[in-house]
């Protein structure tokens, strides 16, 4: 196997995969109502296509990209549109965002979806790509950022390495590794689909090495490629952080600001290839995927294949309830996750898990004051420090913070993790950066409107000049005195 | 004695003149501070300080006229900037930011008259005699010259609603915060008013 | 919509560790040392162990009520205690009451609170505490006594061990130097080193305890052991103490070859004196000490040689406590400059060139 490069900082929570790891993926039953929301990717929202009343079927478009950066929605089933409106979105805000309710008709009948690409190895580049658009495929690891735009970066620059993204370093999700378990020749050939389209050389897959199983299928499903190779990276948490793994992989950091595919590496999930394999292959769009169903709470945890748009209450339903009041209902991961405002929220493309937690395993506990331990500064994987940049925010200090660079700090929790005095220091971070982002959004607006201020000025100063050269045009005879004129 | 006296006097007064002529001759010229004070506001010319557009604010807070704080749309930020350069102390814990308004007309209250548009400041109202009048959100900046002058009082400040991309994370309370909070409440008997504090009816 | 209400961010779990542990721990570290040296210096060494404790444990809920803290919780931490304990074990042993509850004073409102409480000081409490002592009763925190085991024949019982503690104080007859002090006294008298060097405890008994100190002074082995056990766990890193130990030893060492009548030798130095106790309890207080690796490791370094240059030249034959808080004022700045490097970033804070053609 190639050589792995170390990692910095990083902590090792408890997993607690083996709630659902041993769970083959289910299909989750059509539940009365679907919600599909027009955004469920970075970029512009979805432009809708069907008014509500329309009669749609399984896989038809629901809602178009719109402009360069954005993706397009499809029905998950066949039924009628009951309604197009604003509902709560999948955020911790619990603000509504438009939604297009679907009522399935239970006949799951198919649209006609576009011819299956017959050799994606020889044909077009463009061909592929557009297919990938059309599908409305997203990454899928949480980033959800439209996954045709990124196969575009192999014109732009020179890719070496398709990195696939099997790590999973968030505890409690299993959605990934069932996948590469079950379809390990999906997810293959989707990447290599991806390669090409790149102009990759080699594929790379990472995989933690907690999950021996899907290290052992993707081995399977990569014999025979000489391109493709399977590397089991240390399991610890956040490896699947994209740049990490790349570093872990190539030995590439990837400069501050700048895309990965500017040091020849591109990475996507593991759920993106096998969605790029079926959208190819099968000609069908993105309408479901693998949510793990888990926490100390539920009942029966499960790794579900859930249509886009069921409700977190018919998954948790499904998994038989919960067995305690849960202390906390998260979207995601426990690290990252977000905090669920309800249960009738969508499950969309990100989605990659759901958890009821109980008390203990959050282990919640009052905060005291920073001891400065340096435990935050030993587990960062950005070699940022979090204690000083937590007391600067304290005291509202944010160009302080931003100069020790809270900017570059990608939300991992590694440092509240660990902090002994329990300071919720990542969310001083979200709070810090959604601050600037705010005052920077004031600054370019406040240089708005000095600009319409001062061509206000400027249009009644040329209004007022205009009427004193009509005056004048008129009574051409009338000497002027020379304090007669009045100063404008 | 009389001769150390005497010698650190002089050395006293030498020094001193020295250091005094120093500060004459040797002076920095001082940048106009109303230009760098007026750049730090934010130049809409709103008039919500009380002065006629923002150099006539700035020149106020030059001569030390002005409180660091009289600026509502700069909001806390500005005030802390404004404090620090012309080495003002000033608390601002307690202040309170404005919430980002915006102009909003009603629309069965509208009569066409125009006299808003003849009087914002960013141009931001959209209309035409005896047709509807409409604030565009994106340009206002929330003055409020419209809303004195509107005969039918149709116009409103609305608060700018959060969407979900404006919305962020709040700042999670410190220990002691925090410690406030899960403080179990005691009740106490207010103090009986003594003699000499007035009883309030 | 407001941006409150909407309870705390991610993440939701946690790592088991906690402010209290980390406490217990250092005490559990530091107990077989104390345990043995207690039992060395019989009764009044245990009385004023104990009514140091209690003194740092009353100043500390005086201070909170003060403060209108929670008085329980913040107890409960385990601070005040270690505080207390680091303070007990640099006082000499048959010293009297009143050193413990004035230390305790410096120690905990005036070094610690006044500066805003836990997390917030900028100098080691008992660090302060036993500084300001030294320097205000040089006579009293200077009175070292040889070992009186607790069952031995000369060892004080209960009654007399109250006399010296809390009433007339330690016979001026029972006074013994350390062998630092011993050293450098024979030194301003013109005896050269290698003679004086005789007199002292030899390397056994110094290990192990038996000579004349502070309770914190003497058996370098317990110390050791717990101070490898503190690292075992994790509580704290080997970069002050290897810092500590390292250049102290080195500089020693080297002047010691060079002149070994005026300079004693590097293991003398490890060995004598509060070295190891200052290596892995003191210097590596969290508070006070720099918060990254390798400003950790400058601040051992620094430490190390200044308690050499104080031992050797200055006044003081010990100079462990006035290293440590020379190096704490010198802390934030360390910190400053050994920032790690960011992601992507060079040690400027620029984002690291591109090295490939596009």
């Amino acid at each position: 196997m190639a050589r792995l490069f170390p990692m910095r900082g990083g902590v090792h929570p408890e997993y607690r995969k083996e709630l659902t790891s041993e769970k083959a993926i289910i299909n989750l039953p059509l539940p009365d109502l679907l919600y599909i929301p027009l955004q469920q990717h970075v970029g512009a929202p979805s432009e809708l296509l069907v008014a509500a009343g329309a009669r749609v079927r399984k896989g038809q478009m629901l809602a178009r990209s719109d402009g360069k950066v954005s993706t397009s929605q499809h029905a998950p089933t066949s039924g009628l549109i009951k309604a197009i409106g604003d509902i709560t979105a999948p955020h911790p805000s619990g603000l509504p965002q438009p939604t297009i309710l679907l009522e399935p008709d239970g006949a799951d009948a198919w649209a006609e979806l576009p011819e299956p690409i017959a050799d994606p190895f020889s044909v077009d580049p463009k061909v592929i790509r557009e297919r990938v658009a059309w599908a409305g495929i997203v990454g899928m690891g949480g980033a959800v950022f439209p996954a045709a735009v990124k196969l575009d970066l192999g014109n732009q620059y020179k890719i070496d390495t398709l990195v696939i993204n099997g790590a999973e370093c968030e505890p409690y999700i299993t959605a990934d590794d069932r996948i590469m378990q079950e379809h390990a020749d999906e997810v293959m050939d989707g990447a290599r689909i991806m390669a090409r389209v790149l102009n990759a050389a080699r594929v790379v897959v990472g995989i933690e090495d907690n999950k021996p199983q899907a290290i052992r299928a993707m081995q399977w499903a990569a014999e025979g490629f000489a391109e493709v190779s399977v590397m089991a990276v240390p399991a610890r948490y956040p490896m699947g952080y994209a740049h990490e793994l790349i570093l872990a992989i190539t030995g590439h950091e990837t400069p501050a600001g700048k895309r990965t595919a500017e040091i020849g590496a591109v990475a996507y999930n593991v759920g993106t290839a096998r969605a790029v394999a079926q959208a190819v292959r099968l000609g069908r769009p993105l309408i479901s995927r693998v949510v793990t169903v888990s926490g100390g709470a539920l009942r029966h945890p499960a790794n579900l294949l859930a249509p886009i748009g069921a409700r977190v209450a018919d998954l948790i339903e499904y998994c038989g309830g919960f067995t305690l009041s849960p202390a906390r209902l998260v979207i995601g991961g426990p690290m990252m996750g977000q905090p669920l405002p309800s249960l009738d929220i969508p499950v969309v493309k990100g989605t990659a898990g759901i958890l009821a937690l109980s008390a203990a395993e959050v282990g919640e506990r009052p905060q005291s004051p920073c001891i400065r331990c340096g435990a935050c500064i030993e587990a960062c994987p950005v070699g940022l420090a979090p204690l000083e940049m937590a007391a600067l925010i304290r005291k509202d200090n944010l160009e302080g913070a931003a100069r020790l660079g809270v900017e570059d700090c990608i939300g991992c929790g590694s440092c509240s993790w660990i902090c002994p005095s329990h300071i919720p220091l990542v969310q001083y971070f979200h709070y810090a950066n959604g601050m600037l982002n705010h005052q920077e959004q004031e600054r370019r607006r406040n240089e708005r409107t000095k600009t319409l201020v001062e061509a206000h000025h400027l249009r009644l100063e040329k209004q007022a000049a205009a009427k004193q050269a009509a005056q004048a045009a008129r009574k051409p005879s009338t000497p002027k005195a020379p304090n007669d004129k009045a100063s404008a | 004695m009389w001769v150390d006296i005497a010698s650190l006097t002089l050395m006293g007064g030498v020094l001193g003149s020295l250091l005094g002529a120093a500060a004459w001759f040797l002076a920095v010229e001082e940048n106009p501070l109303e230009a760098e004070l007026q750049a730090m506001l934010p130049g809409s010319q709103c008039g919500q300080c009380g002065y006629v557009g923002c150099a006539q604010a700035a020149a106020a807070l030059a001569r030390g006229e002005a409180p660091v704080t009289l600026c509502p749309p700069g909001g806390k930020a500005t005030a802390e900037k404004l404090a620090k350069r012309l080495g003002v102390a000033v608390d601002l814990s307690q202040h309170e930011d404005k919430i980002p308004q915006y102009a909003v007309i009603v629309e069965d209250l509208c009569i066409g008259c125009t006299r808003c548009i003849k009087e914002c400041s960013a141009d931001a109202i959209f209309g035409a005699t005896k047709q509807m009048h409409t604030a565009i959100a994106e340009a206002c900046h929330a003055c409020g010259k419209c809303v004195l002058v509107c005969p039918t009082d149709a116009i409103l400040m609305q608060p700018i609603p959060v969407t979900l991309r404006t919305w962020h994370w709040p700042k999670p309370p410190s220990w002691q915060e925090r410690m406030e909070l899960e403080k179990p409440v005691s009740h106490h008997w207010p103090k009986p008013p003594s003699c000499q504090q007035p009883v309030e009816a | 919509m407001s941006m409150t209400g909407v309870g705390p961010s991610a993440p939701f779990t946690h790592a088991p560790a906690s402010v209290g542990r980390t406490m217990w721990l250092v005490l559990l570290a530091l107990m077989p040392a104390t345990a043995f040296n207690l039992y060395l210096f019989g009764w009044p060494a245990i009385l004023l162990f104990a009514e140091t404790l209690g003194a740092c444990v009353a100043a500390e809920a005086l201070c909170l009520v003060l403060a209108d803290r929670p008085v329980g919780p913040t107890l409960a931490d385990g601070s005040a205690l270690v505080t207390g304990w680091l303070l007990a074990l640099s006082l000499p042993p048959w010293a009297p009451w009143w050193t413990g509850v004035l230390g305790a004073v410096f120690a905990i409102p005036l070094a610690k609170h006044a500066f805003g409480g836990l997390g917030q000081n900028p100098f080691n409490p008992a660090m302060v505490a036993r500084v300001a002592l030294l320097v205000s009763f040089p006579v009293a925190m200077t009175a070292w006594v040889a070992p009186h085991p607790l069952f031995a024949a000369n060892s004080p019982g209960f009654v007399e061990g109250l006399r010296i503690t809390f009433g007339a104080g330690m016979p001026d007859t029972v006074s013994a130097a350390t062998a630092l002090g011993y050293i450098k006294t024979e030194l301003t008298r013109g005896v050269p080193v290698s003679q004086s060097i005789q007199q002292t405890p030899d390397l056994l008994d110094m290990a192990l305890g038996i000579e004349p100190g502070s309770l914190g002074e003497t058996s370098m082995l317990l110390i050791l052991a717990g101070g490898l056990f503190l690292l075992a766990r994790g509580i704290i890193s080997w970069h002050i103490p290897v810092g500590l130990t390292g250049s102290l030893f080195v500089i020693a060492t080297l002047f010691h070859a060079i002149n070994p009548d005026r300079f004693t030798s590097g293991v003398f130095h490890l060995t004598s004196g509060a070295t190891l106790l200052g290596a892995f309890f003191i210097a590596t207080d969290y508070v006070t000490s720099p918060v990254s690796k390798g400003g950790r490791l400058l601040f051992g370094i620094g430490c190390g040689l200044l308690i050499w240059v104080i031992r050797t030249f200055a006044g003081y034959p010990e100079g462990v406590a006035f290293a440590v808080l020379l190096m704490n004022a010198v802390s934030p700045i360390i910190d400053q400059y050994t920032r790690p490097r960011r992601f992507g970033r060079t040690r400027d804070g620029e984002p690291l060139p591109v090295k490939r053609e596009p």
